[in-house]
């Protein structure tokens, strides 16, 4: 059960694992995540399903190494075991055909964007997608955005790929050049914040993709809970996908930074463990 | 046979004539209730190790000697799964401790958790001779059953129930706690082919999440599942129906009854200012954290909030677990919070009890209004509104109602938010057809436990609410039974027509 099928690397922090699940496969939707415990002590993490396949039985997660959970599963190899794994979760990605549709990722965001990306393109709309990084060795699946998108635009904080700027530099460019009928954003929470200020600004509406902490994945803690129009709504039932203009951004930076003290602990512990 | 009939003939065995025969009732009345050994508030509050010892097989056997083994007994309406008490008891008194734990598993799937966790005093001892004619403490039916069962686990004699030959019928069970285990093996008794296909990556619900090591430890609920792995109960894990698999999928693969005992895991909230600061969250999350995912244990993943000024929202069970977990991961002061006075509390008199004994400190008649928080977001304080109590409310409880100007602020680091809980919502979501009441929770037969959904019953806090274990266990025992003729008449139906 849940073997690990390949693993490649995107880049030295950055890891896509291919992962036998035949059920999850079959049952999964753009936007759905699932919930997995690498092993017997470990915790539950949400980690979004960037593809499946059907045929092999297997779905595809990238992970980017930042604390003892997601170092502990790049450190499996192909023909290892997760201990646990469930899903999928959350509700899928509503795609209509809308029109143009300006596609935002950030950092390992660009991996659930992808499945949006191609699920929108199928529906018949224009896609244009801004991927970002902090630089150019975090810029990931350029190739398969580029096949379902319309144009992509690369963006680097550093400038060592692409343009130089932030993702929201990008996306008030294409606003200004053309009319934008909806928005998708993904990535960390301060850039889907501002992302979506700007988005705001020009009255696109926007649709933007939660990573909030999470326990179970099944709405039995609200860990996940974030203020959405004024309401607690829980991100792993109700989402991941919100009305990003709804959003209370800063009350999701404030939330997950609620165990950072923690994970720091862990991580050094886990680092002179190694 | 009816059930009295047969309970007439039990009695009648010659060797529970010969027990009855051996002690005058009078002098059986004359004899005082045992008391339940505990390990030392001291210690236990900042250990997790059971606080209740458990009887010896002496003191088993003089308790087991006050009952009367009544000609009409009344305990056993007490009890919803019907256990037949007396004989159960009254093995104990001739010192058959293993013919005891037997006559327990005729009925009951989890023996040793019942033991712990059942409100005795509200069923099988509220309804004892003793209480009802003789006004004096009730035979301590809990402890005794959770004797007969650590004995048979203790001692490595645990029996596995008879299973009929194999019918050659999937059923599907979806939730693997009290109400879904007890089904379960109802179900395998019968001789059915039963899958529990549970969401958590550990079988039990919330016998495992929920109710801490303390109360009940795992390994106990563990031997009282392995009995039913033997008796060809098929456990799937990380598998959520509805989600996973839908109920259409499993039905192609063959499954053609369904069971649903998915629970109430939904927590709820006030909704009051500052609900979401950091430090704020469901009695769900923190008993989870430490409960399922260990994280008290220094070698496990998973973080948790150690506060040392720690409150506790509600009066229930799960306030009391969560308040005492406090304690445990360190509070130097750990609170209740409880609108209502501590006569209406919905805990177990023995909960309160133990709580009080460990230092907890209840703030009843108060009520949170606002949680206050510092710059980083944290919880610091609490907005505390002082209640009293006005008419009784449709519940028959009185109605709780703020005293104004009574308002003062109280120091906290920690909140754990325990007021209940609402029905879990993936199941109906994903069967439209499945009717459910405005509470969400799901309409069936009183008698049956049949959804609206052909072949498919439910019972637990999925049909009530957020309950207790027992009820939940006679709710899948219940439903086994009715499943079982629905399936018995159609075979003899199908049986006739080929005939």
């Amino acid at each position: 059960m849940n073997k690990v099928v390949s693993k490649d690397y995107f880049s030295e922090n950055v890891v896509r694992l291919e992962i036998e699940a035949p059920r999850i496969a079959k049952s999964r939707r753009a936007g759905h995540f699932v919930i997995l415990r690498v092993d017997e002590k470990g915790e539950r993490i949400p980690l979004t399903i960037s593809s499946s396949d059907t045929a092999k039985g297997t779905i595809t997660l990238v992970v980017q190494k930042v604390g003892v959970s997601s170092k502990k599963l790049c450190a499996l190899k192909p023909g290892d075991c997760i201990s646990d794994l469930v899903g999928p979760l959350g509700q899928a990605t509503e795609v209509k055909k809308t029109g143009t549709v300006l596609a935002c990722g950030g950092g390992v965001g660009v991996a659930p964007l992808l499945p949006i990306v191609e699920a929108n393109k199928k529906a018949g709309n224009k896609v244009i997608s801004i991927i970002a990084a902090r630089s150019k060795d975090l810029i990931i699946l350029e190739d398969q955005i580029r096949e379902f998108s319309d144009d992509v635009i690369v963006m680097t904080d550093d400038g060592s790929y692409g343009e130089k700027g932030l993702i929201t530099e990008g996306m008030e460019k294409v606003i200004a050049r053309e009319k934008v009928d909806e928005a998708v954003i993904i990535g960390p929470a301060i850039m889907m914040k501002f992302a979506s200020e700007v988005t705001r600004k020009h009255e696109i509406p926007s649709i933007a993709s939660l990573n909030t902490i999470m326990v179970d994945g099944t709405g039995m803690c609200g860990a996940c809970r974030v203020t959405v129009d004024g309401k607690t709504k829980f991100v792993c039932v109700d989402g991941p996908e919100f009305d990003a203009h709804k959003v209370d951004f800063d009350e999701m930076l404030m939330r997950l930074s609620g165990y950072r003290d923690f994970e720091k602990e862990a991580n050094e512990r886990y680092q002179k463990d190694q | 046979m009816d059930k009295k009939d047969i309970l007439k003939q039990e009695r009648d065995a010659f060797w529970r004539k010969d027990i009855r025969g051996k002690i005058k009732n009078k002098d059986r009345t004359g004899l005082e209730r045992v008391s339940m050994p505990e390990e030392d508030p001291m210690i236990r509050r900042r250990s997790y190790v059971e606080v209740n010892k458990g009887l010896t097989p002496e003191t088993a056997m003089l308790e087991a000697r006050r009952c009367l083994d009544c000609a009409n007994p009344t305990c056993i309406q007490g009890c919803p799964v019907e256990i037949n008490i007396p004989k159960f008891v009254k093995n104990i008194e001739r010192g058959e401790f293993l013919e005891a734990a037997k006559v327990l598993k005729e009925t009951s799937s989890l023996p040793a958790v019942c033991g712990r966790v059942c409100p005795q005093e509200k069923q099988c001892e509220a309804n004892c001779f003793y209480i009802l004619r003789l006004a004096k403490p009730a035979v301590a039916i809990g402890y005794l059953e959770r004797f007969a069962a650590d004995y048979e686990r203790e001692t490595g004699n645990v029996s596995v129930p008879e299973t009929q030959p194999s019918k050659g019928l999937k059923i599907a069970c979806i939730g693997s706690g009290p109400a879904g285990l007890s089904f379960a093996g109802e179900m395998a008794k019968r001789g059915y082919d039963i899958t529990v296909f549970e969401a958590l990556h550990e079988i039990g619900g919330v016998l495992k999440y929920g109710i801490p090591e303390f109360r009940l430890p795992n390994d106990v609920v563990d031997v009282e599942i392995d009995s039913l792995k033997k008796m060809g109960v098929t456990f799937e894990t990380n598998f959520i129906v509805g989600k996973t698999s839908t109920v259409e999928d499993l039905k192609e693969e063959g499954f053609k009854g369904f069971f649903v005992g998915s629970g109430a895991g939904l927590p709820r909230f006030m909704g009051i200012p500052g609900e979401n600061l950091v430090g704020v969250l469901s009695s769900n999350e923190y008993l989870t954290r430490v409960n399922l995912m260990e994280a008290n244990k220094e070698e496990t993943d998973t973080p948790i909030l150690k506060g040392k000024k720690v409150a506790v929202i509600g009066g229930g069970n799960t306030a009391m677990d969560s308040v005492r977990t406090a304690l445990r991961l360190g509070a130097e002061k750990a609170m209740i919070i409880y609108r209502r006075s501590e006569e209406e509390m919905p805990a177990r008199v023995e909960e309160i009890k133990h709580a009080k004994e460990e230092g907890v400190e209840f703030l009843n008649l108060q009520n949170p209004i606002e949680y206050v928080g510092d710059a980083k977001g944290y919880v610091r304080q609490i907005r505390v509104q002082k209640m009293e109590l006005g008419e009784p409310d449709a519940s028959g409880r009185r109605r709780p109602i703020p005293v104004s100007g009574s308002e003062y602020l109280l120091d906290v680091d920690t909140v754990v938010v325990s007021v209940g809980v609402s029905p879990n919502p993936l199941i109906p979501q994903s069967l439209p057809d499945l009717e459910t009441t405005d509470w969400r929770t799901l309409v069936v037969d009183d008698e049956s436990l049949h959804t609206s959904v052909p072949y498919m019953y439910a019972g637990g806090d999925i049909v009530r609410g957020g309950a207790t274990v027992i009820l939940a266990m006679g709710d899948g025992r219940k439903a086994a039974e009715a499943m079982d003729q629905e399936f018995s008449v159609i075979n003899e139906r199908a049986s006739i027509k080929k005939g």
